[in-house]
């Protein structure tokens, strides 16, 4: 790992006169994947939403490349840093042209029609993200998985150093949340993407992150390899629900399982521990 | 359906349908009316001299309509593609943001005090235009003030402000007197008839560099189609360029509506229109829509005048009639998606 390309630094911001996130620093190092998670409210978004300034920092600065990203044209962070957010707009254009919007950043001045260049980089980002059959189609028709992949392609158009991905697998079935992380994963190996993405799935965090950030009402809990972050202890005491943690025999990264109130019954009773690889129970009462 | 007029390279055959279509159009203005001219005649009655009856009929009284035609048609319809694509709502068309009801209170006032009778002819378009940038200034000045007034808010204001602007025409016919009740409702009615030639010029020349300018903006308005964080993450300065846009269309819209009157439907129906033809790809739909509108109200205004001859229905009436019956069949045979 070489150095930062993305420095937050005591970042504290908010909506109004809310504040939602308090204190965050956070390094992401060039070529790394890095997943946000938290509870629902938590700040996962509003914090890419800061890093992609659309929220200008209360406190603290997010720096690029070691340059405060609100210092710089919008034309230039556009260049290096390109947004998958979680809300699509319901527009009538096709794949390609959708695809093509990507390239918007790099026109110049009075430039009116995109150039070869564009075409073939739009045109490469659709065959790699694997929706070429799809490219004439319009957007309504497509599915989720694939209006997925389209925006995907679409922020890949903007030749991205830092890719920000919010909820990537959100409403997706297993087969495309995978297939979207494996391309992630791809895109960060091979086109040396550094990706910054908020999972609600922890397990999908825990597979494929390098690092993950955990938040709690805007604070940070925990930062670190996925084995560091996801103890059974953090997760409940964040997320207020008994879990069980054991390792993926695959991946040898930490699993997360969720115990309903039945089995946690049982389990008191009968006086079993929940643990396994050196988890505990949390048997503190709920607050 | 077909997915071929979504590429580009089939774009260039609907730009000369339009152009076509637009020239044909014209030229059926020019022949068609109270005395019908054929067209080989046209160009005979043209060379031979300013001095004959029908010289004066083709260039003094259907030639500044064609081209008043070309101009509100054109500008209204600009003004309804450009505010479709800034607020993202196919429902938004120029008059929606009140700016009609603004003019439509200003020419009431004229008329009800007479201004007109103080500086000419000249009142009604003047005043219509005052009007329209009174509302224009409110709504805007409004949405800076209140930083946090969203689009949505900006449009409930302009349908609100449309609806006080309205009303308070009402009651100025209520307590007006009779005559002057007439040229209320005649010119809200809206015409092509405009015996002021530089007015028209004016029309024509706003329109055009409109035009000009809105294509500034194409790109931004396809970014914006993403949502505005959408189009912010594509280096967008998504405020600056609803400033200029909502100021374009204003100006637009103030000076058809001072010129002509209100003439409904245009702005809301063309670019729906040449959306389904073009796509929504704003480089292609601004000018398809400009082209298209021109083309639509001078054929309305021609049936508007023919239809009755010598009386002549006032235009809103068949571009309502024409465009909302056009639309409705266009809608049931091909899905449309905004």
């Amino acid at each position: 790992m070489s150095k930062a390309l993305l420095e937050i630094k005591r970042l504290s911001c908010g909506y109004g006169d809310k504040t939602i996130l308090r204190d965050i620093s956070l390094a992401v190092d060039t070529e790394e994947i890095v997943t946000i998670i938290g509870p629902n409210g938590s700040g996962k978004t509003t914090l890419l939403r800061a890093v992609s300034r659309i929220l200008a920092p209360r406190e603290g600065k997010v720096l690029l490349s070691g340059v405060d990203i609100n210092k710089m044209t919008p034309e230039k962070l556009a260049r290096q840093i390109a947004v998958v957010g979680q809300f699509r707009e319901p527009v009538a254009m096709t794949v390609k042209e959708y695809v093509l919007l990507g390239r918007i950043p790099f026109y110049t001045r009075f430039q009116f029609i995109e150039t070869d260049r564009d075409r073939a980089l739009a045109d490469r980002y659709i065959r790699l993200t694997g929706i070429a059959e799809c490219e004439n189609k319009r957007l309504n028709e497509l599915s989720g998985g694939q209006m997925q992949l389209a925006a995907i392609a679409r922020a890949l158009a903007q030749e991205p150093k830092l890719l920000l991905l919010d909820e990537p697998t959100a409403h997706l079935d297993i087969t495309h949340q995978t297939r979207i992380l494996d391309l992630i994963r791809r895109l960060n190996r091979e086109l040396s993407i550094t990706v910054l993405m908020v999972l609600h799935d922890l397990n999908l965090a825990s597979e494929y992150s390098h690092r993950l950030m955990l938040l709690k009402e805007g604070q940070q809990v925990a930062c670190g390899k996925p084995g560091q972050v996801l103890t059974y202890k953090a997760v409940e005491e964040v997320y207020d629900t008994t879990v069980l943690v054991d390792k993926n025999p695959l991946s040898g990264r930490p699993h997360v399982f969720l115990v309903t109130e039945e089995q946690q019954r049982v389990s008191d009773i009968l006086g079993v521990g929940r643990q396994a690889s050196g988890v505990r129970p949390n048997t503190q009462p709920k607050a | 359906m077909s997915r071929t007029n979504l590429r580009s390279g089939s774009r260039l055959p609907v730009f000369l349908v339009l152009l076509i279509v637009l020239s044909g159009t014209g030229v059926l203005a020019l022949c068609t009316g109270a005395t019908f001219i054929p067209i080989r005649e046209i160009i005979s009655i043209l060379t031979s001299g300013k001095e004959s009856p029908d010289y004066t009929i083709l260039m003094h009284i259907r030639m500044p309509r064609i081209i008043l035609g070309f101009a509100v048609g054109g500008s209204l319809s600009l003004a309804g593609a450009l505010l479709q694509g800034m607020f993202r709502n196919p429902l938004v068309e120029p008059y929606t943001l009140g700016i009609s009801g603004g003019a439509s209170l200003g020419v009431a006032l004229n008329i009800l005090f007479k201004w007109y009778a103080v500086i000419g002819t000249i009142a009604y378009p003047v005043s219509g235009f005052i009007g329209a940038l009174m509302v224009m200034f409110f709504v805007y000045g409004l949405s800076v003030r209140q930083q946090r007034l969203g689009l949505r808010d900006i449009l409930l204001i302009g349908v609100m402000v449309s609806f006080i602007a309205s009303s308070v025409v009402m009651l100025l016919m209520a307590i007006s007197k009779s005559e002057d009740l007439h040229g209320i409702i005649f010119w809200i009615m809206g015409s092509l008839d405009e015996p002021n030639l530089t007015l028209i010029y004016i029309a024509v020349g706003v329109s055009l560099g409109g035009l000009l300018i809105s294509h500034l903006f194409c790109l931004p308005l396809n970014a914006l189609s993403l949502g505005e964080e959408g189009a912010r993450h594509l280096g967008i300065q998504v405020e600056s360029t609803r400033r200029w846009l909502f100021f374009l269309a204003s100006l637009l819209t103030g000076l058809s509506v001072s010129v002509a009157g209100i003439i409904g439907f245009v702005g809301l129906v063309v670019p729906h229109f040449m959306r389904m033809v073009v796509g929504p790809d704003h480089r292609f739909l601004l000018s398809g829509s400009f082209l298209a509108g021109a083309a639509f109200l001078i054929l309305c205004d021609t049936l508007a005048r023919t239809i009755i001859s010598p009386l002549e229905l006032p235009v809103g009436v068949v571009t309502g009639i024409i465009g909302g019956i056009v639309f409705v069949y266009a809608l049931t045979r091909k899905q449309v998606v905004l």
